[in-house]
């Protein structure tokens, strides 16, 4: 497998007032193409940080992350906000639907930054509903779905451009277990049926507990990388691109 | 992103905030009204002037003292014999007329009535070219006898004897008996100025009356307007040879109308400029709504980023939004600002004039207005960090 996303030794600080806080102190992480991984940790310990920086939402203040090739520390904001279009897949906790918008045009939006002509975005948006269960839900606006089909509309938002990851934050954290179950099992299952990499953060260990690597943090730094598939435990101080 | 996916998106966010979107409309729709308004009362104020002043016609060369190049005239030093003098080097008396006037009260029985009393010459309608409606104007005899006949404008013959014929009729004016000889027709209010409010007496008669020997102006109509500028220096030469301390000029139609025309300029634009202030007005109007309205769809704007919008995207589609804010507002301004001149011209005595590029103008400016009060908020949208964006409530 190659790599997807590739952390080396990044680190990132936020200045609060006059003192420096440091959310993650040196990380380093590849994640290959049809990956199925879980950040799991105590909260502060930097998990939303890191896929933050997975994502090219943000940058590292040391170290790097290399999105698809593209280092994002060099690159510039447009090109940044490219990399993320065509490159990763978010879920929310908070699902982050637009209220007055249809289903259909919810899930359709990231191809609007691609330039995708209306009709050929609503096809294809179309198309992702129906992977995820909702295409009779289509023509709905998310205050009138379950919270389980609203993060569904979610995912086939993030998937809609097709990426090389999904990156997930808390996904099931604002659902009930059976609909969390349900979440999971169609994660899953794009992840076996098309290969789109999974990196969910989640304080839920029946969560982390399906993935086949597991990443546990704290304080900042990765405190072990362990992969179900190849039972190897890297203590991931060094660079965990040695376990594939 | 497209600009029709850009306009779609603005549509949607205005339609949701209608109360916020039409108050700062209505703002925009004030201020580009007031700006057609003040310019259309501007333009209107031009044409009556530039067509009163054409009336005068273009061989008119009119004569007064002192130096207008300087300012104001000063009180003149013409007598009657100067009349004449200028009368020899135009050589044809009866093309040359002179006044002398004064605000007198003219009474009729028990009416009462203040208003301008102008002394001329016999020949002053024919120069000055004024219609009779009734009777006759001032004759030769009646200059030269200094007779106390009157003419009397429309609206002092219509103040003094309501619906009645006055010729024949006596009045006083300035307590001394007169009797009425004609009627002006109406000139009609022009500037605010009631051009009917006048009556006319022989020069000779203004004279005795006012217990002055002076006259205040002439008009000269040429007969050749190619020789208007070498006449009217023989005239002031002439004069000043009579005259040897006192300056003399001669004004044309042309020279009042350029005149006039800069003065008209200043006062379009000061007006222009006022009704201005209030379209600015407005655009802070747009920038605090468009401020608010990012700050409320911070999510949306950090979901929009994470999504693969760029920067200039996130700032395209707030600036869109501005300018679609200001243009409505701009397009309903003007149906409010055609509406208001409509207003203005039938109510009150103010001339207006609506023209194409006032109404251009107005809407440009206000789209104008929604670019710059649109970019400020725009950029601060695309500049917003998307982790925080996101995480706000």
């Amino acid at each position: 497998m190659t790599a997807a996303i590739e952390v080396r030794q990044a680190a990132r600080a936020y200045r609060v007032g006059q003192t420096e806080v440091a959310a993650l102190r040196g990380v380093s992480l590849t994640v290959r193409r049809g990956d199925h991984l879980a950040v799991v940790g105590p909260s502060g310990s930097g998990k939303s940080t890191l896929l933050q920086l997975l994502g090219g939402l943000d940058r590292p203040t040391a170290g790097s992350v290399v999105i698809d090739g593209h280092d994002t520390v060099t690159v510039g904001e447009a090109e940044l906000a490219r990399i993320r279009n065509r490159v990763i897949g978010f879920v929310f906790q908070g699902f982050h639907l637009q209220p007055r918008t249809s289903a259909l045009d919810n899930v359709a939006l990231p191809l609007v930054y691609r330039g995708v002509r209306r009709a050929e975005r609503r096809r294809r948006a179309a198309e992702m509903l129906a992977r995820v269960g909702l295409a009779a839900r289509a023509g709905h606006l998310p205050g009138q779905l379950s919270g389980g089909e609203q993060q569904r509309v979610a995912i086939a938002r993030a998937l809609v451009t097709g990426p090389a990851v999904l990156l997930a934050d808390e996904p099931t954290g604002n659902l009930d277990s059976a609909a969390g179950r349900h979440l999971l099992d169609l994660l899953e299952q794009l992840n076996t049926e098309h290969g789109v990499a999974l990196a969910i953060v989640t304080h839920d260990h029946e969560v982390a507990a399906r993935a086949r690597r597991q990443i546990v943090m704290r304080d900042g730094r990765i405190v072990s990388d362990t992969d179900t598939d190849t039972a190897t435990d890297t203590d991931t101080i060094t660079d965990s691109g040695v376990c594939s | 992103m497209r600009i029709g996916e850009a306009a779609r998106v603005a549509v949607g966010a205005l339609v949701a905030a209608r109360l916020r979107t039409g108050l700062t409309v209505l703002g925009v729709m004030i201020g580009v009204s007031s700006v057609m308004v003040l310019i259309a009362i501007g333009d209107g104020t031009r044409r009556e002037v530039a067509g009163r002043v054409d009336e005068l016609g273009s061989n008119l060369l009119l004569v007064v003292p002192g130096k207008v190049e300087i300012g104001m005239p000063t009180i003149s030093r013409m007598q009657l014999s100067d009349v004449e003098a200028v009368a020899r080097v135009v050589g044809d008396p009866t093309r040359v007329a002179a006044s002398v006037a004064s605000g007198e009260l003219v009474q009729a029985g028990p009416v009462k009535t203040f208003t301008t009393v102008a002394g001329v010459l016999e020949n002053n309608r024919t120069v000055l070219v004024r219609d009779i409606a009734r009777g006759a104007y001032l004759s030769r005899a009646d200059v030269d006898s200094a007779r106390r006949v009157a003419v009397l404008g429309a609206t002092v013959a219509r103040v003094l004897y309501g619906g009645t014929d006055p010729v024949g009729r006596q009045i006083t004016v300035a307590g001394v008996r007169f009797r009425v000889a004609g009627v002006f027709a109406p000139l009609g209010q022009s500037l605010g100025v009631d051009r009917d409010d006048e009556v006319h007496i022989p020069l000779t008669t203004a004279q005795r009356l006012f217990a002055t020997t002076r006259v205040d102006g002439l008009a000269v109509r040429a007969t050749d307007p190619a020789g208007m500028a070498a006449l009217g220096d023989r005239i002031v030469a002439e004069l000043g040879e009579r005259h040897p301390d006192s300056a003399f000029s001669v004004v044309t139609q042309d020279q009042i109308l350029s005149v006039l025309g800069d003065i008209l300029d200043v006062l379009t634009g000061v007006l222009g400029a006022t009704a201005g202030i209030s379209l600015l007005v407005s655009g802070v109007g747009v920038s605090n709504i468009m401020l608010v309205s990012i700050r409320e769809r911070t999510r949306e704007i950090g979901l929009r980023k994470a999504v693969g919008a760029r920067p200039s995207d996130i700032a395209a589609q707030f600036l869109t939004e501005a300018v679609l804010l200001t243009s409505v507002g701009g397009v309903l301004g003007i149906a409010l600002g055609v509406a208001a001149t409509v207003a203005v011209e039938r109510f009150t005595p103010l001339p207006t004039l609506l023209t194409g590029w006032s109404i251009a103008l107005s809407f440009g400016v206000a789209a104008g207005v929604g670019i710059i009060f649109g970019v400020l908020p725009a950029l601060r949208a695309a500049r917003l960090d998307p982790v925080p964006a996101l995480r706000t409530e």
